[in-house]
């Protein structure tokens, strides 16, 4: 019985931290705050959005502002930086002033739907899962703006990606069973916040390769993971910040953790 | 052991296998007529794996679900947003 009570207490006291690093998303950060905020005050679930805006010429920290006088402090936090530092070490940077027992990671840019959020959350609490990750691959989940050739460079990647580093691999543990073996990055995700840190301190790898390696490591660390079909709808406003070479990278990337995992 | 170690491993073991049977230090008659084979087995291998890879690549690209719905989902929604938004007083 005290267990019980003190399991209830426990789930009352979660708290959901969203953290949002943006680089010039001005016309993206109001929308997708608004969408989160509609989405997550239908449900019980306590929650923060913590911003974490590198010094975007644009000004999204002046919008951001604006939209924590609207929402309160408690709801929407920033924690701003001077500079462009890179979004590997926004994420630290977040989880260092995150309140809540418990990660969400998303971009800023709309490609994420906050509609899911519940849905992660649900799942998560079903089962304890350390970590809930989206998949574009079972049921309604899907992309949408793709052109053949982006869908055909995201498929080249998951074979090269599977041979070289997941041939012999077992399985990760997930509920759908999907093609979790093609599926080469978990980073923005739902997250226990010490699994996450515990994630985030074994990797070795910097900027890219981190997103790659965190499902390699979270495998090895035997991490259980939950799957939700989610839809990625491509960034409505502003520019993507991966430019040519992000082919290039992502092959070296690859390389790199085949050498060293 | 990393995959690269892994990955040197397996082929210099399949190695070793295919040049002791081309190299004649494994002697049978199924080897001796089908050494033809033998000898451009790898390049088989390799031909087939890249049309698997090429088919499942192809196969995954046209499977891919287009979700014309939550792009029109979304962007009635950053209608509704934007108008919400300004009533509460945000300047865009
Ligand atoms: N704080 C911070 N945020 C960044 C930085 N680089 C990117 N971001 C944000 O991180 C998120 C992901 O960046 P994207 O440019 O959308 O990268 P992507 O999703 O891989 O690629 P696209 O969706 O095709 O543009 C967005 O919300 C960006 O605003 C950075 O250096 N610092
Ligand atoms: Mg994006």
């Amino acid at each position: 019985m005290a267990a019980t009570a003190l399991d209830s207490e426990i789930t009352k006291s979660d708290k959901y931290s969203i953290l949002l690093p943006t680089y010039n998303e001005k016309e993206n950060l109001p929308i997708i705050i608004w969408l989160i905020v509609k989405y997550l005050d239908n449900t019980d679930y306590d929650y923060e959005v913590i911003i974490i805006d590198d010094g975007s010429p644009d000004g999204t920290l002046d919008v951001a502002k604006q939209l924590q006088k609207i929402y309160g402090s408690h709801k929407i936090v920033l924690k701003p930086r001077e500079k462009k530092l890179g979004l590997g070490t926004a994420y630290i940077h977040g989880i260092k002033h995150a309140t809540g027992n418990f990660i969400i990671i998303m971009d800023a840019d709309l490609s994420h739907h906050p509609k899911f959020i519940p849905k992660f959350i649900d799942l998560q609490r079903e089962h304890d899962y350390d970590l809930v990750t989206g998949t574009r691959y079972v049921d309604e989940g899907g992309v949408y703006g793709w052109d053949f050739k982006r869908t055909r460079g995201l498929r080249c990647y998951e074979i090269y990606f599977r041979v070289l580093l997941q041939w012999w691999q077992k399985q990760l543990k997930t509920a759908t069973h999907s093609n979790i073996k093609f599926k080469f990055t978990i980073y923005k995700k739902l997250y226990k916040k010490d699994i996450l840190q515990k994630l985030i301190d074994s990797c070795v790898s910097k900027g890219y390769v981190f997103q790659m390696e965190m499902i390699i490591r979270a495998r090895q660390l035997d991490y259980t993971i939950g799957e939700i079909p989610i839809t990625f709808v491509d960034r409505v406003y502003g520019e993507s910040k991966l430019g040519g070479s992000e082919i290039f990278q992502f092959a070296k990337a690859l390389l790199y953790l085949f050498a060293t995992t | 052991m990393t995959k690269l170690l892994e990955w040197i491993s397996v082929i210099s073991a399949v190695f070793a296998v295919w040049y002791s049977i081309v190299g004649g230090y494994v002697k049978h008659p199924i080897i001796d007529n089908n050494i033809s084979i033998i000898l451009v087995s790898p390049i088989i291998f390799v031909i087939l794996f890249g049309l698997y890879a090429a088919t499942v690549v192809l196969y995954r690209v046209f499977t891919f679900n287009n979700c014309e719905e939550a792009a029109k989902e979304l962007q009635a929604e950053i209608a509704e947003a934007r108008k919400d938004l300004l009533d509460k007083g945000m300047k865009f």
